[in-house]
């Protein structure tokens, strides 16, 4: 045993009980500490190359409360027997129980007495004992491993375990040795280079703790963008390199007539349902279109009729949807429910715009901004989310120079690769593909985006000319965000109940990297 | 989308080949409609000890009505694929040459105007026809007539009734008779009454719930055929083995009501002894100048350019090839005699969806295959790229927030009116807050017109994390404006909040400190502390230098009174109050059920444009 004295310096005691003995073991030298302190101590000592040691795993039998009690008393049926051996004339089962002084007992044990045949049914009914004596093997047993924590035959061990009267406890010792460095003392080490040495020269003498190069660096306690947001940059990165227009997106409250009258989505059309809209109760509803500034030159009145005149008669080639086109639908309050609100009115103010051959100029236009859907919330709906939208106004575009532009777009995103174009149906864009990209993950093809040419209807209404034709293509900022993340909850990215952690260790976002 | 289930083996069996479930996914993507599901492996419920044979679920475009069942799936698959030509359907008048007829009174305009009829003869039904007939209805109703708002569908064994037919209006009490499936004879009002809870029919009873006068549609007999658009008469009822359907259909769009008719009848006529015949019906509406013979199933003649379609496609066709191509979409289109640029192309009864030449040409785009379209660059004219100026200012206060060590956070736009006003011991003066008129939940009464209940709910939720919790947004806000076409007005706001041990008061007017010390436009009164070696923050309105900001305290219920000022502006000698900071009241710490202190700071950005 050590002889150091008991100060709580456990480093010291270990020290000076190594300079008397060695190897050390710790299961010998410090029975009563924590293994865990032992380990610091030892680490300490060793980081100071003062000793070294090795790591013993050990398994050690321990008794459960209930063979504690057998350890003690006997088991249940040795109980039972002794209780019938030293009765004249056997017991009932009820005197049997208050002569062991336990029902449980005395119940279990006679069990098991019975089938051992140590005792047996007399003939008044009563029970006697039908042993002369008993083994009682069991409290044998556990009395040795309650002294040694172990059994010479494994047997028992597992016997014991399964009878849930022993556990296994997993004990950790040390064998410890001298090491290069072993003193009985501990010199003093600096954990850091300070002004003060720098300035008394205190440097050249001291000793440094080594530095623990296993550890991680000091919490920076960063500032941290959100991650949707650092994807939304990228997007909008994109978009500037390709020559786009960011669109002013500053309405969230739109008319029934910008968000789907003027494209050309009839007033019956289920997006426009309670259901699938926000309506506006406060203020109750909205004027007419109309200029908003005194540099906007454009004939309001007439749009507004041309768009009528679409929906209700037909017009510009189109036999319209035939129906009576009710102004007031047209003038409820909307929260918008696609950023397409705003690419409208931009291409309606193109439509007014004179490039240097008197026609509309092309133009390319882009948004990243919230929409809203009254939609029911689960693990990929929200009532709120980010369209991501762009538009392509140009004289002589193609379809196929959509789907060029369509790969080139999401090549950016590292998604360009075997991109497939399915046909599907927008109100407002004719033709009308869907982008799909395989997924490695999934196996399958996944819709990555919406797109298409703008009808002609929506156009021609706002004046532009039949040769300019207008992509338009759109997706949710929110789903490749997920799938780049992994997030499978749209609530985990967006809105008061994201982990704030989250966004503190999400990495920098680069799209282009699969 | 519509989702429509059919029989996976009679599909292909009508489509006269087997797919793997691969290639056939390959041909609807093609096509333009979605396989959402094969059921060949799952386990499919058992319908009277027989398990339901394995269904294809498949997506069809909300537009194209003449896919709604598997007659018009297995049909324009098989035209799509060159199998099939399109049927040539015909009006056969009855042999006696006397229409049935179906007259309308004036009343009918006080509910629902307008009617349609058709009658298919010596039809044979399977039960699976059958079904797919029913079905088709079932369809029609909830998708091209908005759940029979605008049509109203009912059909009829015609052995059981005698025309000629009226369609008439009348006091609910004044219609009496057996609803389907209904041993007992009520009237209108009592029908109301006995549908309110039923959970199919129920939904429709508002239609015309308070109207003075009930649609309702007599036989000669006076025999109520149906009470449209709620019911039919149990008397008419069809069954399997019905011979003669008498289809009639009543609107209040008598656009989609001939639609509706067309549609039925061109899926369902195929069943007739006459394979595609359907007998016409006579309507006699005089009073609004809707006297027809229904339904009209002459394809409409439209003109394409070929020149159009070559140059939205990017092909160089012939308009030869261009009208091969458009017959696997189920036109018929020859080039037309007069100009070598023009394309008759009939439009067959069964494409409502084609309003311009514009369908007309995605079609083509569609025959040919998108994916085997030419591609071409997009670049046909340079453009310039221009960040939107709200944006780059809104990015600018964005990044020294991160730099300066606070937490981005997108908390939602809509919330309650609670959260906006009472529970921050604001008042709503009614002309302030966006209200929504249908919210599912209590979440989404108003958009907001504060950044903080966002910044609040969000450390709420995130009271597990260590304190001090710095958190900032800088998003939109939105206000009632009646003076502008929208009546309503965003604003680009900034706002941060603190949640810590202590209130971290200092912590948030140092933010905005920093951030206008950034924003260098709007901080000319401090010139001199940017350039100079020392910094002052002079609080004191100072006349002599025209343009800055100063805070002054405030006593506004929101805050702690004492620990909170306004801010202000001067730009251009104009003074602005551009918004507030302050510990926050514990009041309202309470409502948001957070622990420690928290100061707040929101300001409006847009003055700094």
């Amino acid at each position: 045993m050590a002889t150091a004295e008991n100060t709580g310096d456990l480093p010291s005691e270990i020290l000076h009980a190594l300079s008397e003995k060695e190897p050390l073991l710790s299961a010998e030298a410090f029975p009563s500490i924590k293994s865990a302190d032992v380990k610091s101590a030892l680490d300490r000592l060793g980081s100071r190359s003062m000793l070294t040691y090795e790591t013993i795993d050990r398994e050690e039998a321990v008794l459960e409360p209930e063979a504690e009690q057998i350890a003690a008393s006997g088991s249940h049926e040795a109980r039972v027997f002794e209780a019938l051996r030293n009765a004249m004339g056997g017991l009932t089962v009820a005197e049997l129980e208050s002569a062991v002084g336990d029902k449980n007992v005395a119940k279990v044990g006679q069990g098991k007495a019975f089938k051992s045949k140590w005792i047996a049914k007399g003939k008044d009914g009563k029970l006697v004992a039908s042993a002369e004596s008993i083994e009682d093997t069991t409290r044998e047993q556990l009395q040795i491993i309650q002294k040694t924590s172990t059994h010479p035959d494994p047997k028992v061990i597992t016997d014991l375990k399964k009878r849930k009267l022993i556990k296994m406890q997993k004990v950790i010792s040390f064998k410890i040795n001298k090491g290069p460095k072993f003193a009985l003392e501990m010199v003093k080490e600096e954990t850091d280079l300070t002004a003060d040495m720098l300035a008394s020269g205190a440097w050249k003498t001291a000793n440094f703790k080594p530095y623990n190069f296993k550890a991680l660096g000091a919490d920076q306690n960063a500032g941290a963008l959100h991650p949707l947001n650092k994807v939304r940059h990228e997007f909008r990165q994109i978009f500037f390199e390709m020559g786009f227009e960011e669109m002013p997106t500053n309405h969230f409250v739109e008319t029934g007539f910008w968000n789907f009258d003027a494209l050309f989505v009839p007033q019956q059309h289920p997006a426009r349902d309670l259901q699938d809209t926000f309506y506006i109760s406060d203020p109750v509803s909205a004027d007419k279109p109309r200029a908003e500034s005194d540099d906007d030159k454009a004939d309001y009145e007439e749009y507004w009729k041309n768009v009528k005149d679409v929906h209700q008669e037909g017009k510009y080639g189109s036999i319209g949807y035939r129906y009576p086109w009710a102004e007031d639908e047209s003038l409820r309050l909307v929260l918008r429910t696609h950023t397409t609100a705003i690419s409208t009115a931009m291409l309606h103010k193109l439509a007014q715009q004179k490039g240097p051959d008197g026609r509309p100029p092309p133009a390319r236009y882009f948004s990243i901004d919230r929409v809203f859907r009254n939609e029911t919330v689960d693990a990929t709906h929200l009532a709120e989310f980010h369209q991501v939208e762009g538009v392509i106004a140009d004289y002589g575009l193609t379809l196929g120079g959509l789907m060029e532009f369509m790969t080139t777009f999401f090549e950016k995103m590292g998604l360009g690769a075997d991109l497939r174009f399915k046909p599907a149906y927008n109100p407002y864009t004719e033709p009308s593909m869907e982008i799909f990209s395989f997924h490695k993950g999934l196996n399958k093809l996944v819709e990555i985006g919406n797109s298409g040419m703008f009808r002609p209807e929506m156009l021609e209404a706002m004046g532009l000319p039949k040769d300019m034709r207008v992509y338009g293509w759109g997706l949710s900022l929110e789903r490749p965000t997920m799938i780049k993340y992994k997030v499978n909850n749209i609530r985990e990215l967006l809105g008061h109940k994201v982990d704030l952690s989250f966004i503190e260790r999400n990495p920098a976002v680069r799209l282009e990297k699969t | 989308m519509p989702t429509i289930s059919v029989d996976k083996a009679e599909l292909y069996k009508a489509l006269g080949q087997e797919y793997t479930t691969e290639q056939f996914e390959e041909l609807c993507f093609d096509f333009g409609i979605e396989l959402d599901e094969d059921t060949t492996d799952q386990e499919r419920p058992i319908v009277n000890g027989k398990q339901e044979p394995a269904q294809l679920k498949i997506e069809i475009p909300a537009n194209r009505y003449d896919m709604l069942c598997f007659e018009g799936i297995a049909l324009m698959l098989n035209i799509f694929r060159g199998k099939l030509p399109l049927p040539n359907y015909r009006l056969v008048k009855p042999q006696s040459g006397k229409l049935e007829s179906i007259t309308v009174t004036k009343n009918t305009e006080r509910v629902r105007p307008y009617v349609s009829a058709a009658i298919l003869r010596n039809v044979t039904f399977t039960q699976e026809s059958y079904n797919s007939f029913i079905s088709l209805q079932d369809k029609l109703h909830q998708n091209l007539a908005r759940q029979r708002t605008l049509v109203a569908i009912g059909t009829h064994d015609l052995d059981t009734i005698k025309g000629p037919f009226t369609y008439d209006a009348l006091p609910p009490k004044e219609i009496a008779f057996i609803p389907l499936n209904q041993t007992k004879k009520m009237n209108g009002e009592a029908l109301m009454e006995f549908y309110a809870n039923d959970k199919n029919l129920g939904k429709y009873l508002n239609i015309i719930k308070d109207k003075p006068v009930y649609p309702v549609i007599f036989d000669s007999e006076k025999t109520v055929c149906s009470l449209p658009p709620i019911i039919n008469g149990n008397h008419s009822k069809i069954t399997l083995k019905t011979t003669n359907v008498f289809i009639e259909m009543t609107a209040t769009d008598r656009t989609k009501l001939e639609i509706v008719n067309n549609i039925i009848v061109a899926m369902f006529s195929q069943y007739c002894a006459e394979e595609f015949t359907i007998e016409p019906v006579e309507i006699i509406s005089e009073h609004n100048g809707e006297s027809r013979i229904t339904p009209d199933i002459s394809p409409r003649s439209a003109e394409a350019e070929v020149d159009y379609i070559n140059a939205c496609t990017g092909l160089d066709e012939s308009p030869e090839r261009i009208c091969e191509l458009l017959t696997k979409m189920c036109y018929s289109a020859k080039p037309s005699s007069k100009d070598k640029n023009i394309i008759d192309v009939s439009i067959p009864p069964t494409r409502a969806d084609v309003l311009h030449q514009c369908d007309i040409m995605e079609d083509v785009a569609i025959a040919y295959g998108f994916n085997n379209l030419p591609r071409s660059s997009y670049n046909k004219s340079s453009t310039v790229a221009q960040p939107l100026l709200m944006n780059k200012l809104g990015d600018i206060v964005r990044l020294e927030s991160a730099m300066a060590g606070w937490t981005e956070v997108m908390p939602l736009i809509l919330c309650s009116h609670d959260e906006n006003f009472a529970w921050l011991n604001r008042k709503d003066d009614g002309n302030t807050a966006v209200k929504l008129a249908n919210p599912k939940t209590a979440e989404y009464q108003i958009v907001r017109t504060s950044l903080l209940p966002g910044l609040l709910k969000t450390i709420r939720e995130n009271k597990k994390h260590s304190v001090p919790i710095k958190v900032f947004e800088v998003s939109d806000v939105a206000f009632k404006d009646v003076t502008l076409e929208r009546k309503s007005k965003n604003e680009r706001h900034f706002a941060a909040a603190w949640y810590g041990k202590t209130s971290g008061f200092e912590i948030v007017h140092g933010l905005l400190d920093r951030v206008l010390l950034m924003l260098k436009t709007a901080f000319v009164t401090h010139e001199e502390g940017l350039e100079g070696k020392k910094l002052q923050y002079d609080v004191k309105e100072d006349p002599s230098k025209p343009d800055g900001y100063w805070i002054e305290e405030i006593d506004e219920p929101t805050f702690f009174s004492g620990h909170a000022a306004a801010i202000f502006l001067r730009l251009n000698g104009k003074a602005v109050r551009i918004g507030e900071f302050g510990i926050l009241h514990p009041t309202v710490l309470d409502k948001f059920e957070l622990r420690y202190p928290v100061s707040t700071l929101e300001i409006n950005l847009e003055v700094f444009l």
